[in-house]
């Protein structure tokens, strides 16, 4: 049974168990200790950078006393481990304080951000799954043809061009000169706050509350930022698919089948293909996620109000605790999506249930 | 045949998608007549209490949605202080005590009359809540034991406040325009009020204003709506609501600029003006700010005290050079320590690069063969790109310059603790009165190491200045504005021949609009954006 490097942590710190109980508990195990360690790295990080937290609520302008008031009640004079077991306690109650910057609750914050990266992302996810994993695998499959060099020259340009600069000329093309899409933003500047906001998804709360007008602004203004990160998501997968693929089809069970006089396709898409779903869903889940953490060049290209962004402004402007939570939020999506990869090596692989 | 087919439809699949686009589009060519859109970039606004705002965007949007006792006219912001929601003032005999009366009929957002209860109270909590910019307030003496005393309504429509001394009156009225002086509804305010915080946590992402607009929304990092107050004491605006949206990127601010998406783009750069100018349809309006650039000499260090030494290094400054380069459009040559503008104001520029001068002046110094420095600066591009003009110019005449460059945090740190030779930096005035800048490039009470009066810049280059510090102190209890402007120019004129302050330029603010959109005021150097003068 394949096991991911989280269970494998929890697994060697427990002892004998029923075999099902001890699965579970392993991979639990193996999450929170996981997430306290991400817990303590974030918030180490947080206290050794050489910015002042205080001082970027204050102001340089603040007296010694205003300043020495803020810091005491921040809690910075306390010591480290004081300031982490205070802060521990919050994150344990879904708490990460209050965002410097914004006056909200952190938790507010991201509930607010996270779903335009969430949107942005998936949109180009699907991109990248629905182009990337076709081209890598007939690639693959005609190795050498035109087609498969002009996957890898499209591959190249994905991965060596400057996502700034393509996010740039993009714009000036597409917006600027030929006014197909929608401009910076996730709606044109009029269209905000009309509709009601259920999930912070304008695509689907549009649709929910049957504003086809604002679906079709909000569509415009995603194709763009979607079809630039989908291009990168695209240029990845299908590189990966088709070096896997090359693998798989070298294999002895390839020859075999194809002596068999089975069709190519059949070979293709039901033999090798159903293998190489196995890697290539850890690629899709990586994939994804990078994208979740928030694409900062586009989202700052775009006026994309997203979790890059939120997180790199903080980052910036010394807001710690934004910081602390935005990065708590990104390492939970990647444990989380591991654990889904996980899930779903068992059901297209059944060696692996 | 089947990878032909296959390849097609690949192709078909992203071109359908961007020739399905222009159909998806259906953005306008402009933004409704009654609508202004602005873009900006907004991730300083923080919070929006006019009691602790202190920050550019922040300061617009309060200017916006909070009236003060006095005001500026934003049609003429030399006139100075006018009537805001006070219609009259007087000062009494002794000088100290000023006597408002409230503007009759003026209503909150929310309804509320506006009375001289709600000036006490926002007042009285600038002071009590302590919050940074609140030692603008402070300054008059008022503390939280006293204010009770000092700030007081005295009817429903007079408010009597009460300075600790005798102060030009310009200075106190200056003061009361700035961001906390808003006057904001004491009774919501207080119906949100939380262990005794005057309502501070619910007032920083909530308003309480009666101003010309109403906040709508606030997304923090993504934008902010107004709404127009109908009935507005001044006049109903012409824009009824004003949506201003974060875009950090100057080239994307352009594009909306350029598509009609946006009518105001406040963040353009040099390049981008450029550009715009010559688009028809568009206009580019020139601002001068407060922010001035300067370099500064530690009066610790044995040469550069030498007065003639501070002189020559005055003159091997490249000042057009760089303001007509790197700095175009973002700076303009200025060499007096209170912004153009101000009042005050002093628009000699009597430096200008002169080699040959310098030479001659550091040989009379006794330092023919040059001598070498250390120069710290932040990490921030226009600073560096300054720093290493000066030390090209500087090694002119053999000065040798290394530059360190480091955080923020590092450099201030060592400017405070007089720990440097030369300090390449840029201060920001802090309300609209000369007082602002004069306190601290001319004002050294106590030049000792230990009196630690780190908040003036002429203590932290330990310049020692007994005569000016006096003259200071005269020109802000000084009664007649003219001559207190006058007595300023005085100062001044002084501080840029004898000071170790090397005052080389005044920030400016290019913004870039659409030809019909008129009087958009972003307040020069004492103020800040006024959206109800704008018409379209």
């Amino acid at each position: 049974m394949k096991r991911s490097g989280i269970q494998k942590a929890g697994e060697r710190a427990l002892i004998s168990l029923p075999k099902g109980l001890k699965s579970v508990l392993a991979a639990l195990l193996g999450i929170a200790l996981t997430m306290f360690g991400l817990l303590v790295v974030t918030f180490l990080i947080g206290r050794v950078m050489p910015i002042d937290p205080v001082l970027a609520i204050v102001g340089k302008r603040a007296s010694n006393e205003i300043y020495e008031a803020a810091r005491i009640s921040l809690g910075f004079d306390q010591p480290l481990y004081v300031q982490f077991w205070v802060y521990f306690k919050q994150v344990l109650s879904g708490d990460f304080g209050q965002s410097l910057l914004t006056s909200n609750a952190v938790t507010d914050d991201i509930l607010r951000v996270f779903p335009a990266t969430l949107e942005l992302a998936s949109v180009a996810t699907l991109l990248g799954v629905f182009i990337g994993v076709p081209i890598g695998v007939y690639a693959a499959a005609y190795k050498e043809s035109i087609f498969d060099q002009c996957v890898r020259v499209f591959g190249l340009f994905g991965y060596s061009m400057p996502i700034f600069w393509v996010g740039l000329i993009g714009l000036l093309v597409f917006y600027g000169t030929l006014g197909w899409v929608g401009g910076p933003g996730r709606l044109d500047i009029f269209y905000e706050d009309i509709i009601p906001q259920i999930t912070g998804m304008i695509l689907i709360d549009s649709l929910l509350a049957g504003d086809f007008e604002i679906f079709k602004n909000a569509v415009s203004h995603i194709i763009l930022p979607a079809t630039i990160l989908g291009y990168y998501s695209i240029a990845y997968i299908s590189r990966m698919t088709r070096s896997f693929m090359l693998e798989q089809l070298s294999q002895e069970y390839i020859t075999t089948a194809r002596v068999k006089g089975m069709s190519e396709q059949s070979v293709i898409w039901r033999h090798a293909f159903r293998n190489v779903l196995i890697p290539l869903v850890t690629v899709i889940a990586l994939s994804y996620a990078n994208l979740l953490e928030g694409s900062v060049l586009t989202e700052t290209i775009f006026a994309w109000p997203g979790l890059g962004q939120y997180i790199t402004t903080s980052l910036l402007s010394a807001d710690m605790n934004a910081v602390l939570g935005g990065t708590f939020v990104v390492g939970t999506l990647f444990v989380g999506l591991n654990i889904f990869s996980d899930f779903l090596y068992k059901v297209v692989d059944p060696r692996a249930r | 045949m089947r990878i032909r087919s296959f390849i097609m439809g690949i192709c078909a699949l992203p071109l359908s998608y961007l020739v399905s686009a222009p159909f998806i589009h259906t953005a306008g060519a402009e933004t409704p007549a009654n609508m202004l859109v602005i873009a900006n970039r907004i991730d300083d606004m923080v919070q929006l209490d006019p009691a602790e705002i202190f920050e550019f965007a922040g300061m617009d949007m309060a200017r916006n949605v909070y009236d003060r006792l006095v005001a500026f006219d934003p049609l003429n912001l030399s006139k100075g202080a006018i009537p805001g929601l006070a219609m009259s003032w007087t000062l009494g005999s002794d000088g100290q005590t000023y006597t408002f009366t409230m503007r009759p009929e003026v209503k909150f957002h929310s309804g509320n009359p506006v009375t001289a209860a709600d000036a006490e109270f926002s007042l009285r909590r600038v002071i009590l809540l302590k919050k940074t910019p609140s030692f603008i307030l402070s300054q008059f003496g008022f503390t939280a034991e006293n204010v009770k005393e000092n700030i007081k309504a005295t009817s429903p429509m007079t408010l009597v406040i009460k300075t600790d001394k005798i102060y030009a009156p310009s200075f106190v009225l200056n003061c009361l325009t700035a961001g906390i002086g808003g006057i904001v509804d004491k009774k919501l305010v207080m119906e949100h009020e939380v262990n005794g915080d005057l309502g501070h946590e619910w007032l920083k992402t909530h308003s309480a204003g009666s101003g010309a607009y109403k906040l709508s929304s606030w997304k923090p990092n993504e934008s902010y709506s107004l709404t127009a107050v109908p009935g507005y004491w001044r006049g109903d605006a012409a824009m009824k609501r004003v949506i201003v949206r974060h875009v950090s990127e100057s080239a994307t601010q352009r594009l909306m600029l350029e598509k009609g998406d946006i009518d105001i783009a406040r963040n353009l750069s040099a390049e981008d003006i450029k550009a715009i100018s010559k688009k028809e349809g568009l206009a580019v309006d020139n601002d001068l700010r407060g922010r001035i650039m300067y370099f500064s000499l530690n009066q610790k260090h044995p040469i550069l005290s030498k007065p003639k030494v501070i002189q020559a290094l005055k003159y091997l400054t490249d000042y057009k050079g760089m303001a007509g380069s790197f700095l175009k459009g973002q700076y303009s040559v200025h060499q007096a320590f209170l912004p153009l503008t101000y009042l005050g104001e002093l628009k000699d520029t009597p430096y200008s690069l002169n080699v040959q001068k310098a030479q001659t002046l550091l040989k009379e110094a006794g330092h023919e063969e040059g001598f070498e420095l250390e120069m710290i600066v932040r990490n921030a591009q226009e600073r560096l790109d300054i720093a290493q003009s000066l030390q090209n110019t500087f090694s002119q005449a053999k000065v040798k310059v290394n530059l360190t460059v480091g955080t923020g945090k590092q450099i201030l740190g060592r400017y405070r603790n007089r720990d440097f030779d030369i300090y390449l930096g840029a201060w920001g005035p802090d309300y609209p009165d000369p007082q602002t800048n004069a306190d601290t490039f001319s004002h050294n009470p106590d030049n000792r190491d230990a009196a630690k009066l780190t908040g003036k810049l002429a203590w932290r280059n330990a310049w020692d200045i007994p005569k000016m510090t006096l003259e200071t102190e005269a020109a802000v209890v000084e009664l007649d504005a003219v001559k207190r402007g006058e007595m300023y120019v005085k100062i001044q004129k002084q501080h840029q021949m004898n000071s170790p302050f090397g005052i080389m330029f005044q920030q400016t603010e290019q913004t870039g609009r659409q030809k019909g959109v008129q009087n958009f005021i972003t307040g020069s150097a004492i103020s800040e954006a006024y959206y109800w003068t704008v018409t379209k």
